[in-house]
């Protein structure tokens, strides 16, 4: 064992200068960790991002499309996306006494079937329909149909009638669409019952506007630049249309600024509400609280979505209101408790914490301590439960307005719209699919978000994952 | 337990009352009155039947018979419908609302406590991932949206296939149930796999399990006799909520499948301002919700020993 060489310098103090507690990394606030922490979670970022996406869809969605959600476009109605929108520029309908036009040049196998054929070409200005002589015929009628007609099945819609042998044409201006009819002319007995003889023929109509029409809606500047036989486009949908020929995506935007209101006005009031009624519960404690907390507890007992029907319902909303306020309104009086709840609790807990008795010490009073103190330490939890609160808020509304008790028409809500939609479901599903993925994706981006929320901001409710 | 029970069923009544009270008001604020229809009515034909349906009596003794009435469990008869007592209606309809909900509740208890076992036990792996992505899609999609996909899906099936498998609307046969009930599950099924995954995760690590696992019982004994009896626990809490979830949910569904439910008839009611059918369903539908929460809070201190009620 070597003996150690002890100087005279080894017994000196240490210099005082060095920091024996020097904090190795700067001082973080609550929130600046919060963030670091939602910024490591993917999830809640992507869904961030979702949300602001949203927000600029409401916002800013209006500003570039421009398009005005209530105007009717009747030339395309129940349009999906994408679909063709060209039409050719014909003259002004005239008048038709049933005599050959000029244009019968009509080559094909689909112009003439038997007795049936056309007189012109089909357009949706006017579809001019000829027949020769059925056998044992004393008059006639005329159907159109949207698909063809099985042995033995209906006919379609009759459009006309004649117990006279002399006329032998018709036309049909009846709200043509740019689509393939069948229509069928059946001989009718003496007494006007039908023959079993039947010609049956398919009118591929395609679509034409005149060049007034054009000018009318805005499509040119000046009828005089067309000339006939002209191929113009008609106006742009790119999500298409719904049943009344209204731009589904100006529809979404407007329907986004009602639905998104709902979904984040509410909740803000009735947070805000409760927390002022928990904390004053909290706070307060003894008979004040029990009487206060037990007056929530009722209210929490209340069927909730029966009672937003019943307060929608004596409401009564009038023609021309949009029944957004009463909705509001209904969902903040029977919504609060459980924030009231959450609040009471996190304050009955502060209250005893070192700090506050410090503070008190320090002589701040009541109203000091609740606002400097106890509710600052809450707004992680409150913010969390209003992430939590706006998707519930969402679906309400998209529930009450589906089924008729939300927002009334024309005003349009992602619900109201889901619940237009729903009756052309099966031939033309984009007018349902589009609000309800919108509804899908917001309901989706703030439980995201309310869940990465929750985990950078509260450990105690972190979830298990 | 008994002194909870009964204080717990006496709170129920209260709240009941206090339903029934203020769908009364609700219904008597409404704007316009329940005559007022499109026939146009004579003086002396509105008088009777102001008569017949005590409109002509004062407001507070109005409320006195319908207090009356409602003890006797008489619900009043029907404004649109002639002669229709909200009684039959009920009588006749909430059993079709009753079995789609019984059925939807099997779906969605069973659903999710398996699905959240199996995601458990896969944790991180791929079973895991693909289930709690569905669990996401099954939060944020509306049951409406479900019940259109779903017919969708049905027409669609019918159509390829060219027979019908299962029927796309209506009521009747076990066939017709098992759409409209599953849609109506779906959204109840993902909430509960869901808890039933964070339950089961806590359980897994747990000092009862390690235990089980240490004195060498085989792994699908301990799933069965300790972790999943243990995580089931939290799922019967918010069976309540569960079941007032799945009986809104419900009017959609009937709605969409053409069920002739009490919720469809609800909905009816409320679009047509069906008055003493409106108040008749609230108060029995508010009335069934509250004692279904206080028999799900009851089973839950009869299920677990350790919850005191008090």
């Amino acid at each position: 064992m070597a003996e150690t060489a002890f100087t005279a310098e080894d017994f000196q103090p240490a210099a005082a200068t060095e920091s024996a507690q020097a904090v190795a990394r700067p001082s973080l606030s609550y929130w600046q960790d919060a963030w670091i922490r939602l910024k490591a979670n993917r999830r809640a970022l992507f869904s961030l991002y979702l949300v602001i996406g949203l927000a600029l869809f409401t916002l800013v969605g209006p500003l570039v499309w421009t398009v005005d959600p209530s105007l009717q476009d009747l030339d395309q109605i129940s349009q999906p996306p994408g679909a063709d929108r060209h039409a050719v520029v014909v003259a002004p309908h005239r008048p038709w006494d049933g005599s050959a036009t000029g244009s019968a040049s009509l080559a094909g196998p689909q112009s003439s079937s038997g007795g049936l054929r056309l007189a012109e070409a089909p357009t949706t200005q006017s579809v001019r329909l000829a027949w020769t002589p059925l056998p044992d015929a004393a008059g006639y009628r005329l159907y159109r149909n949207l698909f063809p007609a099985a042995e033995g099945q209906a006919l379609g819609l009759p459009l006309f009638e004649i117990a006279s042998l002399d006329v032998r044409h018709f036309e049909d201006r009846l709200d043509l669409k740019p689509r393939t009819y069948h229509y069928s002319v059946v001989a009718l007995d003496a007494q006007g019952r039908l023959t079993g003889s039947v010609r049956s023929l398919e009118v591929p109509v395609s679509r034409v506007v005149t060049a007034q029409e054009a000018e009318a809606m805005g499509l040119v500047e000046d009828a005089g630049q067309l000339s006939l036989g002209d191929r113009i486009k008609l106006r742009a949908h790119p999500l298409g249309t719904d049943y009344l020929g209204r731009d589904l995506l100006a529809r979404l935007m407007a329907g986004a600024q009602v639905s998104l209101f709902i979904g984040i006005v509410a909740p803000l009031l009735f947070i805000a509400f409760g927390v002022i009624y928990g904390a004053a519960a909290g706070f307060l404690g003894g008979w004040a609280d029990q009487a206060l907390m037990r007056f929530s507890d009722f209210v929490v007992a209340l069927p909730f979505l029966l009672f937003m029907i019943l307060l929608r319902v004596a409401s009564g909303v009038q023609p021309g209101e949009s029944g957004i306020t009463p909705m509001v309104l209904a969902m903040v009086l029977l919504s609060w408790p459980a924030a009231a709840r959450l609040v009471r609790g996190q304050i009955l807990q502060i209250r005893e914490e070192g700090y506050i008795g410090a503070s008190r010490l320090l002589g701040g009073g009541a109203p000091y301590l609740v606002l400097r103190h106890m509710i600052p330490n809450t707004l992680g939890v409150i913010l969390v439960t209003m992430t939590f609160a706006v998707p519930t808020a969402i679906f309400t509304e998209a529930f009450l307005s589906f089924i008729g008790m939300g927002v009334a028409p024309p005003t349009p809500s992602w619900g109201s719209m889901c619940n237009e939609g729903i009756k052309t479901m099966l031939t033309t599903p984009h007018e349902l699919i589009f609000p309800a993925l919108f509804i899908s994706v917001t309901v989706l981006a703030f439980n995201l978000l309310g869940d990465g929320l929750r985990d950078a901001l509260d450990a105690r409710m972190r979830s298990a994952e | 337990m008994l002194r909870y029970s009964v204080k717990r069923l006496l709170q129920g009544l209260v709240t009941v009352f206090f339903i029934a009270t203020a769908t009364f008001f609700a219904m008597h604020s409404v704007p316009g009155d329940p005559l007022a229809s499109d026939k146009a009515l004579t003086d002396r034909i509105r008088a009777n039947l102001e008569a017949k349906y005590g409109l002509d009596q004062p407001l507070m003794t109005q409320y006195g018979i319908f207090l009356g009435n409602l003890l006797q469990g008489d619900f009043g008869i029907s404004y649109t419908q002639e002669n229709r007592r909200v009684n039959d209606i009920i009588r006749e309809h909430f059993p079709v609302s009753a079995t789609l909900g019984i059925l939807a509740i099997a779906f969605a208890g069973l659903g999710g406590v398996l699905w959240g076992a199996l995601t458990a036990l896969y944790r991180n792996r791929l079973p895991d991932v693909l289930i709690m992505l569905a669990v996401i899609l099954g939060i944020s999609v509306p049951s409406f949206v479900f019940a259109a996909l779903g017919q969708l899906l049905l027409v669609q099936v019918n159509g390829a296939l060219g027979f019908s498998v299962l029927p796309v609307a209506g009521w009747g046969t076990v066939a017709h149930m098992l759409v409209p009930s599953l849609v109506l599950g779906l959204g109840t099924m993902a909430y509960l796999t869901r808890l039933m995954r964070s339950s089961m995760l806590e359980i897994v690590g747990s000092d009862f399990v390690r235990t089980a696992k240490s004195k060498g019982l085989p792994a699908s004994r301990i799933f069965t006799h300790h972790q999943l009896r243990n995580a089931i626990l939290p799922v019967v809490t918010v069976l309540g909520p569960a079941i007032a979830a799945i009986t809104t949910g419900g009017f959609v569904v009937e709605m969409v499948f053409a069920i002739p439910g009490l919720g469809r008839y609800f909905v009816q009611a409320v679009q047509q301002l069906d008055y003493t059918v409106i108040m008749g369903t609230t108060v029995f539908y508010g009335a069934f919700l509250v004692f279904m929460v206080i028999v799900v809070d009851l089973l839950y201190g009869w299920i677990d020993p350790r919850v005191r009620l008090e």
